[in-house]
């Protein structure tokens, strides 16, 4: 019998502001060992005060935090030291050089320059930093700073990974290659907890999901069984040719987008066939077919706004 | 060495050399700025009044004056220099970097006091250096000097640490230094012997920890103090306990760096 390690444990979770905000309501979470898991909510759901107590940065009012079943106010060097953090808010002191940045921050983990400096200069070369080593933090560009902060925090080789909208204000082309770099470490046997605003981001990196929606874990699962709820799909499919005019899909929902762009919506039962049929009967030709934009963000809207339904 | 003992001792290093190095990067407003400072204090009150003054407690009113604005440099950079930097660290957030960090509180304490005491040794060396070319030193207690200058250093980084933690803006770190710390140096004997004061503003004298510092480091120099260096070392000790103490209590709480 395998025993499934957890990287994280929170039980009972609570969180009272000064200024009397209740931002976390009692939520329990667990992340497996090399999990790839989300955290989304919307704005001020809870998800950076979450983040903020397992790396204390937050002080919690009630509740329990573990990191790989090692209980973080009894023992919270042993816990911090599986920690990585990549925060939302760049938090680096922009007057010093990238490479001292890194060096710096694994000293704090305990490792030597003589291991320090080496694992700094892989992770310079991996994130394409390294010609901006000697460089002050402050004269990098925002994706650059972005990757700045992935490689501090993977200097010291933490278990676990918690990266904050990693991803924020970075461009299509470099997150797709960050995407890229996150899975990898994640394949290296690296937990990765990610919160986003990006919901295709989750979808595409995400095996385990939690959603938190004013201080209430709304739901908590497998990515592959929430996007098996979703009980209609929208598809666009591309023409070959203009649509006639007396063109009509019977029992379908549909939309006409332009002459040879149509938008149909499914039931998650519906098979395409029938869909394929009827296009075909009125000598009409698929030259290719999409999945709308993001499934997931309609189940995130119909879960957040079932959990505001239910206040 | 244990692997815990080990890797306490590397992340101290890390923060003691960040900090040093800090304050060498920007060496025009760390260490050049007290040495034009004080060396006007030597030329003004040393050469051009002191002349006039003449002996202070049997020697050269530039003799009297040269511990107590030796002191007066160390304790005020001492101070600087951890308010400032821990203070840096919090508006810049990058305080964030050693709170997620395996590094205990104690440790990010003794990592900015000893930066502050490195700061405020180096800038006490710089002066006295400078002193050399208006007067010849010689030390009467060498190890009461070196003590004394060391634990005054450490009590007033402490002090700059608490101020740094209470601190929400740039001003409310240089509120203690401007009127605090200032009057208090200007006040404990840096210029003069309390025994020139009337009674009753000698004993309200003798409630400023400064006189005790700048009085046993010229004990330390001169072999000529007001009050007995015992009371000093005491004091000073007592200080430096208390301050540690209420310091780990912030840290432990997270005043000012969590929420």
């Amino acid at each position: 019998m395998t025993t499934t390690v957890q990287a994280l444990t929170i039980q009972h979770l609570t969180k009272t502001y000064s200024n009397g905000l209740e931002a976390l309501k009692g939520i329990d979470l667990h992340v497996e060992q090399g999990d790839f898991f989300a955290l989304l909510g919307p704005n001020g759901a809870g998800k950076s005060t979450t983040i903020g107590i397992i790396t204390s940065l937050i002080t919690k009012t009630s509740g329990h935090v573990e990191i790989f079943d090692t209980d973080l106010d009894k023992y919270p060097e042993q816990a911090k030291a599986y920690l990585g953090l990549v925060p939302q808010e760049f938090n680096f002191n922009g007057f010093e050089k990238v490479k001292h940045i890194l060096v710096t921050q694994a000293g704090y983990y305990g490792m030597p320059a003589s291991k320090s400096e080496p694992r700094a200069d892989e992770l310079l070369r991996q994130l394409g930093l390294w010609d901006k080593r000697h460089t002050p933090a402050r004269a990098l560009s925002g994706g650059m700073k972005r990757r700045l902060m992935i490689a501090r925090a993977l200097v010291h080789k933490p278990q676990l990974l918690i990266l904050d909208e990693p991803t924020a204000g970075v461009d299509i082309e470099l997150r797709r290659s960050m995407w890229t770099f996150l899975r990898e470490i994640n394949a290296q046997g690296t937990t990765i907890i990610l919160t986003t605003h990006y919901l295709e981001e989750a979808e595409n990196l995400c095996r385990n999901i939690a959603i938190i929606d004013r201080g209430n874990i709304v739901e908590h699962t497998d990515m592959k069984s929430l996007l098996n709820r979703l009980d209609k799909e929208t598809f666009i499919l591309d023409l070959k040719t203009p649509l006639p005019t007396n063109f009509s899909l019977d029992g379908v929902h549909y939309q006409q987008l332009d002459d040879s762009t149509l938008e149909i919506e499914l039931k998650r039962d519906d098979g395409l066939n029938n869909v394929f049929a009827q296009l075909s009967q009125q000598g009409i030709e698929v030259r290719s077919m999409k999945n709308k934009a993001n499934r997931l963000e309609e189940l995130f809207l119909t879960l957040v706004e079932r959990s505001e339904a239910t206040l | 060495m244990s692997n815990k003992h080990a890797h306490h001792w590397v992340a101290l290093h890390t923060l003691v050399t960040r900090e040093i190095r800090r304050f060498i990067r920007i060496w025009p407003q760390t260490l050049l700025p007290p040495a034009i400072t004080m060396t006007l204090y030597f030329i003004i009150f040393g050469n051009l009044i002191g002349s006039r003054i003449g002996n202070m407690g049997g020697f050269s009113y530039m003799e009297y004056i040269v511990p107590g604005i030796i002191m007066m440099a160390v304790i005020n950079n001492a101070y600087a220099n951890v308010a400032s930097s821990f203070y840096s660290a919090k508006f810049q957030s990058h305080i964030e970097e050693l709170i997620v960090a395996p590094v205990p509180n104690y440790l990010i304490l003794a990592g900015y006091v000893a930066g502050g005491t490195a700061r405020g040794l180096c800038v006490g060396l710089i002066v006295t250096i400078v002193s050399l070319f208006f007067t010849s030193l010689a030390i009467q207690h060498l190890w009461i000097t070196i003590s004394m200058v060391i634990l005054s250093a450490v009590m007033f980084a402490l002090g700059g640490f608490i101020n740094a933690i209470y601190a929400n803006s740039f001003d409310e770190i240089s509120i203690i230094p401007t009127f605090i710390l200032t009057p208090l140096t200007y006040l404990g004997g840096v210029f003069y012997s309390i025994s020139l004061l009337p009674e009753f503003w000698q004993q309200v004298s003798l409630l400023n920890p400064i006189l005790y510092m700048v009085n046993a480091f010229r004990f330390g120099m001169l072999g000529v103090s007001d009050i007995p260096v015992t009371a000093a070392f005491s004091i000073i000790l007592v200080c430096i306990i208390g301050l540690t103490a209420f310091a780990l209590y912030l840290l432990n709480k997270g005043t000012g760096i969590r929420h």
